[in-house]
């Protein structure tokens, strides 16, 4: 018997600790906005662990008590105070407490705005750095510490849904309309961020990677995000170059220095860079960015990028290694 | 003169309309704070740094309930029937409906508030 409870809780315990994350976590947070909401949830979770203890203890002191104890109106006050003025004034004073976490921090015009837009299953996102060109990427988002960051979001073809969960708190993406998040992340370091909003087939494999850095190192980032893709170095990936223009790639990616401008598909140009491939469905390696070109609705049902099986697995290689190659 | 008016308040009509004055109350309000604040939205783009005409309306519906409760109490404390109460008299049916008053005007007071509150601390339309 012993041994059976014993087992039974290390089983429970094992599920609870899988589902602690760090790198995906409300309760693990790098930003300012969740730190709030943690700190909220654990006031939150505590006072009502406070209250259904006492509301028990109350019940069972009732139940326990022979009958007459309390007269009419000692009752009635009871009730009167710990049914409706108690709980009247513990509710007003959480509400007091929780409504400026909704009130967003200010954000001025020498801010970072980072547009994204959920598509389906991936996400296109635009940095728009105070007094500088736009930069366009996809599927990863980089943010600099200590800086406040305006996400402004919305939906490219129909609703997705934007939560960053060690950032702060999750907004819907809608088509026609932009909503505004604004974040200030705190520790760098690699996090990840999901679509929250029942998109399609594929909505389980629509993330992305969350890289927070120190300011320097983000604006030299970004700054090599801003150059063109460098040309490819080895004999592969030349070959790689013309089959990917040979076999219309170009038709839906963009990849900057090149003739591929196509904005239906994700911004290829530095995808080197990245670690994963497809909103975080692969990582990024040469066998499984060959994977992915070959049937990429095999690795991710629904997609809208066809299936490419007729090319052989020489031609699709070189395709990878010319894609791993821009950095 | 406080027994005149007391009769005077007893002698009150009381139906299930007076009863729903403080909850209708309350609805107003809420759809008040909605209008107000998109209303604002769209033509200001942001909420009144004062929000006089918002403060005014809610001080205004909270009078109103409040004055629905005094009335409520002064008449729920008419002396009743002897118990059993199962013949539905016109005393009975005062108390009863009077004091259902009273109790919605207490969450109806509170609920506006609850309201109001949002609207004061939320001062941004995003
Ligand atoms: C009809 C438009 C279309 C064509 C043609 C197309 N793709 Fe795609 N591609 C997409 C879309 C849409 C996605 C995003 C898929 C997803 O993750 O949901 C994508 C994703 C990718 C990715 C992963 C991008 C990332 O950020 O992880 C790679 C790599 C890629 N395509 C390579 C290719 C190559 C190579 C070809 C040519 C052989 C090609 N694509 C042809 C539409 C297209
Ligand atoms: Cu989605």
């Amino acid at each position: 018997m012993h041994r059976i409870g014993r087992a039974r809780c290390a089983v429970i315990g094992a599920i609870l600790l899988a589902g602690c994350n760090r790198h995906q976590s409300a309760l693990a947070p790098f930003g300012v906005e969740a730190d709030q909401v943690r700190t909220l949830t654990i006031v939150l979770l505590i006072g009502a662990v406070i209250i259904a203890g006492g509301v028990a203890l109350l019940m069972q002191h009732a139940i326990r008590t022979p009958g007459g104890r309390l007269t009419l109106p000692q009752g009635m006050r009871l009730v009167l105070w710990l049914g409706a003025i108690g709980p009247t004034i513990l509710l007003f004073t959480l509400l007091a407490a929780s409504l400026p976490l909704m009130r967003p921090a200010p954000v001025g015009a020498a801010d970072l705005r980072i547009g994204v837009e959920g598509e389906q299953f991936w996400w296109r996102v635009t940095y728009r750095p105070p007094g500088q060109p736009p930069v366009v990427t996809a599927n990863e988002i980089r943010v600099p510490v200590g800086r406040t960051v305006e996400f402004k979001l919305s939906g490219g073809d129909i609703v997705h849904s934007f939560w960053i969960p060690g950032l702060a708190g999750k907004m819907d993406m809608i088509p026609g309309r932009t909503n505004t998040l604004v974040a200030r992340p705190e520790k760098p370091g690699r996090y990840r961020g999901v679509c929250t909003e029942f998109c399609g087939l594929s909505h389980a494999l629509m993330a992305f990677d969350v890289v927070a850095m120190e300011p320097a190192a983000f604006d030299a980032w970004l700054a090599g995000q801003r150059r063109p893709a460098p040309a490819p170095a080895t004999g592969p990936a030349r070959r790689g170059a013309q089959l990917f223009a040979a076999n219309g790639c170009t038709g839906c990616h963009a990849i900057a220095g090149t003739d591929a401008a196509s904005m239906i598909g994700p911004d290829l140009s530095h995808i080197g860079s990245r670690t994963a491939i497809g909103a975080g469905t692969l990582p990024m390696t040469r066998a499984a960015l060959t994977r992915f070109i070959r049937n990429a609705p095999g690795v991710k049902p629904g997609v809208r990028m066809p299936a490419y099986t007729h090319l052989s697995d020489a031609d699709a290689q070189a395709i990878a290694a010319y894609l791993e190659g821009l950095k | 003169m406080k027994e005149r008016l007391t009769e005077r308040i007893r002698s009150l009509r009381v139906s299930l309309w007076t009863l729903i004055v403080p909850p209708s109350v309350w609805a107003a309000h809420f759809l008040f704070s909605y209008l107000w604040a998109a209303l604002n939205c769209a033509k200001v783009g942001q909420f009144a740094r004062f929000p006089t005409l918002f403060a005014v309306g809610t001080v205004l519906a909270l009078l109103v309930i409040l004055a629905a409760g005094a009335i409520a109490y002064v008449q729920q404390a008419t002396p009743g029937d002897e118990p059993p109460h199962e013949s539905g008299t016109r005393v009975d049916r005062l108390r009863f409906i009077a004091k259902s008053t009273l109790l919605l005007a207490g969450l109806s007071f509170v609920g506006v508030i609850f309201t109001a509150t949002p609207v004061v601390f939320l001062t941004d339309c995003r």
